[in-house]
C-alpha cells in the first residue's frame, strides 16, 4: 500500500463502490479499503443468519430459521426504479452483467387503516377502491395530461405552464381532492413529505412519469430487486472498479487521514501510508467534517409469511403516506422472500422504515408493523442522518451523505453523481466505459 | 447463468443442446491465471501479461457428445490480492480452476487454501480443477507432480500440469471440467439465482421478454 494513488476510497458502501468505479474508469488509479472485512458497509446483506443475530445481540437462531447461509438480510432497505438512475448506471457500466434481478410484485399505499393497489394507467385508476366515481374521472384526466406532457414541447402543456405553477395548483386546476393528492404525491411521485406541493408542477410530472416509464419497463411495479440482497450492488461496482485496475484491501483499519495545509495528502494505517490527492469516503470515517441532520428508523423483520391483503406477493412495497398517520414524513414497508435468495426457504423479510419525528421512533413505526401479522423476530436499528460539512474543495475530501430513509435510489445516485463532479470538475462521461470488456453477447 | 437449450439460440446448431456454466478463476498473484484463460479463450499468450486490467469476464465454448458447454469464465480482476475477492465472485460458479505455479511451492500452499475457500463458501456440487501451471519451466520445478496429484485425488479434484506458454493442456483442462458438469436441465439450472438479467432497450415500454429467459 506504500504507493502513490489519484484517489483512495474509504468504505465499501454503494456510493463508495459506484465512486470507485467511475474513477477507475475515467483513467485514476484508486486504492479502495474498508475497516471491516466485509463488502457494503451500511448497505450490506448480512449472512449467515448467525451474524445478523450476533449483530443485535440476540441468542443464535434456533433451527426453525433453516440455513443460516441461505440468508442474506439487507441493512437498508431499497428498491430499483427499473427506469431509474441506478439501473441507467448499471447498464453503461456492464455492472448489470454480474446481476440477476426480480421485479417487485406489489405497490401498496396506505388509506384510512388498509391498503390499496396503487393505481397508475387508466384502466387502474377506474377500478381502484380508493376513489369515488367522479374522483376516479378526474384522476383519469390528470394522468392523461401528465403522460402526454413534453417537457421541451410547451404545446404538450394544454393552457398551464408547468414550469410556473406549483403541483398544489395542478391538482387544484384538475380538482383532485386531498386523498388522491395523497396517493399521486407519495405512493407515484414518491415525495417524503408535503413541502413538495409548493415546487413547480413540472418536477412532480417527471416524477410520476418515472414511476410510470419505471412500470411499463418489467410490469407489475416500477421497482427490481436483486438476487441475494442489496450487497451484491456494492460488490459488482468493486468488480468494476478492480477490472480498470482498482486495488481492494478489506479489513483494513484507517488510522488517520494525513493533512499538509489543510489538504489530504495521504492516509495511513498503522505504519504504513498511502500518498493520494484526493479522499473519497462515508461519513463514519471522518467523524469531525460531517454534521447530524436527523435520524433514520429501521425496522427488520422476519415472518413465516407474506404480509396480509397483498393477495400473498413474494415482494412488495407499502407507502403509508404521513398525513394518514398524522406525520410530516411517509413511513414505508418492503418486503422480499426466499425467491430472492436472501432467507430461507419459506421465510420473509419485512423492513418498516420512517424519517425519525420524535423522541420514541419505535411508536412511529407501528403502523406499519401493524400491517405486517405475526412477526417472528424483529430487530430496529436507528442510525444518525450525516451530512458533510466540509464540500473537498480545499480538503480534498469527498464525503457522501447517509443513507436516507427513501425506498429507492434516486437520491443516492444523485449523491454520486454531485460528489464526483465535486471531485473532478466534470461530469461522469458514460463513454469512457468500454463496452468490450469480454466477449459476452447479449 | 441460466441453461438454455438449442432451439432459443437463433445461431445454435439446430437440435444440440447448451449449457451454460459459470466457471471462476482463483490462486495466487502471477500464477498464470489470466495466461490461462487467454491461451483458452483466444489462443493468445504475452510473456509479460500485465496484471489483469480490462478484460475479466470471457467466455468459451467446448463441445462434448451432443452438447456445447460454454463457459462465463470470471477472472479474480485483482481481488484476491489483499483477500478482498467479494462472495458475489463464487456465487453460483458451477466450475473453478485453482492454479499454482510449478516452481514455487508457496503457490501450491495458497492454492490449498483457495480450494478449502471453494469448500466452504462456494455451492457443494462445484467441480474443481487444479493445474499447475508454467509446466515449460519444469527444470526449476519446486513442487512435485506425485505430491499435486495425491492431493488431488484425496480431495476429488480434476488435476492437471499446464503451460499458458506452449499450450499444454490448457484445451484439455477446461474440455475435462466440460465433462465432469452436469448437463442435464435440473442440475444446471440450480446454480442461477432465477432472476433475470438487466439489458438496455431501445424504448422504455419494452417487455419482460427482451431479458433472458427466467
Amino acid at each position: 500500500m506504500d504507493e502513490e494513488y489519484d484517489a483512495i476510497v474509504l468504505g465499501t458502501g454503494l456510493k463508495e463502490c459506484i465512486l470507485s468505479g467511475m474513477l477507475s474508469v475515467s483513467g485514476k488509479k484508486v486504492l479502495h479499503i474498508d475497516r471491516n472485512q466485509y463488502y457494503g458497509g451500511d448497505c450490506a446483506s448480512i449472512t449467515p443468519l448467525e451474524e445478523l443475530f450476533a449483530r443485535y445481540k440476540s441468542p443464535p437462531p434456533g433451527e426453525q430459521y433453516g440455513r443460516g447461509r441461505d440468508w442474506n438480510v439487507d441493512l437498508i432497505p431499497k428498491f430499483l426504479m427499473a427506469n431509474g438512475l441506478l439501473v441507467k448506471l448499471l447498464i453503461h457500466t456492464g455492472v448489470t452483467r454480474y446481476l440477476e434481478f426480480k421485479s417487485v410484485e406489489g405497490s401498496y399505499v396506505y388509506k384510512g387503516g388498509k391498503i390499496s393497489k396503487v393505481p397508475v394507467d387508466q384502466k387502474e385508476a377506474l377500478a381502484s377502491d380508493l376513489m369515488g366515481m367522479f374522483e376516479k374521472r378526474r384522476f383519469r384526466n390528470f394522468l392523461v395530461f401528465v403522460q402526454d406532457v413534453k417537457e421541451d414541447d410547451p404545446r404538450t402543456w394544454k393552457d398551464l405552464d408547468p414550469t410556473n405553477t406549483t403541483t398544489q395548483q395542478l391538482y387544484t386546476k384538475f380538482g383532485l381532492d386531498k386523498n388522491t393528492q395523497d396517493f399521486t404525491g407519495h405512493a407515484l411521485a414518491l415525495y417524503r413529505d408535503d413541502d413538495y406541493l409548493n415546487e413547480p408542477a413540472m418536477t412532480t410530472i417527471k416524477r410520476i412519469k418515472l414511476y410510470s416509464d419505471s412500470l411499463a419497463r418489467y410490469g407489475k411495479s416500477p421497482y427490481l430487486y436483486p438476487m441475494y440482497g442489496l450487497g451484491e450492488l456494492p460488490q459488482g461496482f468493486a468488480r468494476l472498479s478492480a477490472i480498470y485496475g482498482g486495488t481492494y484491501m478489506l479489513d483494513k483499519p484507517v488510522d488517520e487521514i494525513v493533512l499538509e495545509n489543510g489538504r489530504v495528502v495521504g492516509i495511513r494505517s498503522g505504519n504504513e501510508v498511502a500518498k493520494c490527492k484526493q479522499v473519497y469516503c462515508d461519513p463514519s470515517y471522518v467523524p469531525d467534517r460531517v454534521k447530524k441532520v436527523g435520524q433514520v428508523i429501521r425496522c427488520i423483520c422476519l415472518m413465516d409469511h407474506p404480509i396480509p391483503n397483498t393477495k400473498d406477493a413474494l415482494s412488495t412495497q407499502i407507502i403509508i403516506p404521513q398525513k394518514q398517520v398524522n406525520r410530516r414524513s411517509d413511513i414505508y414497508v418492503s418486503q422480499v422472500s426466499y425467491t430472492h435468495q436472501v432467507a430461507a426457504k419459506g421465510w420473509f423479510i419485512a423492513m418498516v422504515s420512517t424519517t425519525v419525528e420524535t423522541s420514541n421512533p419505535e411508536e412511529e413505526i407501528k403502523p406499519g408493523l401493524d400491517l405486517l401479522g405475526p412477526i417472528t423476530n424483529k430487530f430496529v436499528t436507528v442510525s444518525d442522518y450525516f451530512e458533510p460539512t466540509d464540500l473537498g474543495g480545499e480538503s480534498g475530501i469527498f464525503i457522501s451523505e447517509s443513507y436516507d430513509a427513501t425506498t429507492h435510489f434516486e437520491t443516492t445516485c444523485l449523491d454520486v453523481l454531485n460528489i464526483f463532479k465535486r471531485g473532478t470538475g466534470e461530469e461522469f462521461d458514460f463513454s469512457k466505459v468500454k463496452h468490450e470488456l469480454g466477449d459476452e453477447e447479449q | 447463468m441460466a441453461n438454455r437449450s438449442g432451439p432459443q439460440r437463433p445461431n445454435g446448431t439446430a437440435q444440440a443442446k447448451i449449457c451454460q456454466f459459470k466457471l471462476v478463476l482463483l490462486g495466487e498473484s502471477a500464477v498464470g491465471k489470466s495466461s490461462l484463460v487467454l491461451r483458452f479463450v483466444k489462443g493468445q499468450f504475452h510473456e509479460f501479461q500485465e496484471s489483469t486490467i480490462g478484460a475479466a469476464f470471457l467466455t468459451q465454448t467446448v463441445c462434448v457428445d451432443d452438447t456445447t458447454v460454454k463457459f462465463e469464465i470470471w477472472d479474480t480482476a485483482g481481488q484476491e490480492r489483499y483477500h478482498s475477492l467479494a462472495p458475489m465472485y463464487y456465487r453460483g460458479a458451477q466450475a473453478a480452476i485453482v492454479v499454482y505455479d510449478v516452481t514455487n511451492q508457496d503457490t501450491f500452499g495458497r492454492a490449498k487454501t483457495w480450494v478449502k475457500e471453494l469448500q466452504r463458501q462456494a455451492s457443494p456440487n462445484i467441480v474443481i480443477a487444479l493445474a499447475g501451471n508454467k509446466a515449460d519451466l519444469a527444470n526449476k520445478r519446486s513442487v512435485e507432480l506425485e505430491e499435486a496429484q495425491a492431493y488431488a485425488e484425496e480431495n476429488g479434484l480434476l488435476f492437471m500440469e499446464t503451460s499458458a506458454k506452449t499450450a499444454k493442456n490448457v484445451n484439455e483442462i477446461f474440455l475435462a471440467i466440460a465433462k465432469k458438469l452436469p448437463k442435464s436441465d435440473q442440475n444446471a439450472g440450480n446454480a442461477s439465482g432465477q432472476g433475470r438479467r438487466l439489458v438496455e432497450s431501445e424504448s422504455t415500454a419494452k417487455p419482460a421478454s427482451a431479458c433472458c429467459s427466467k
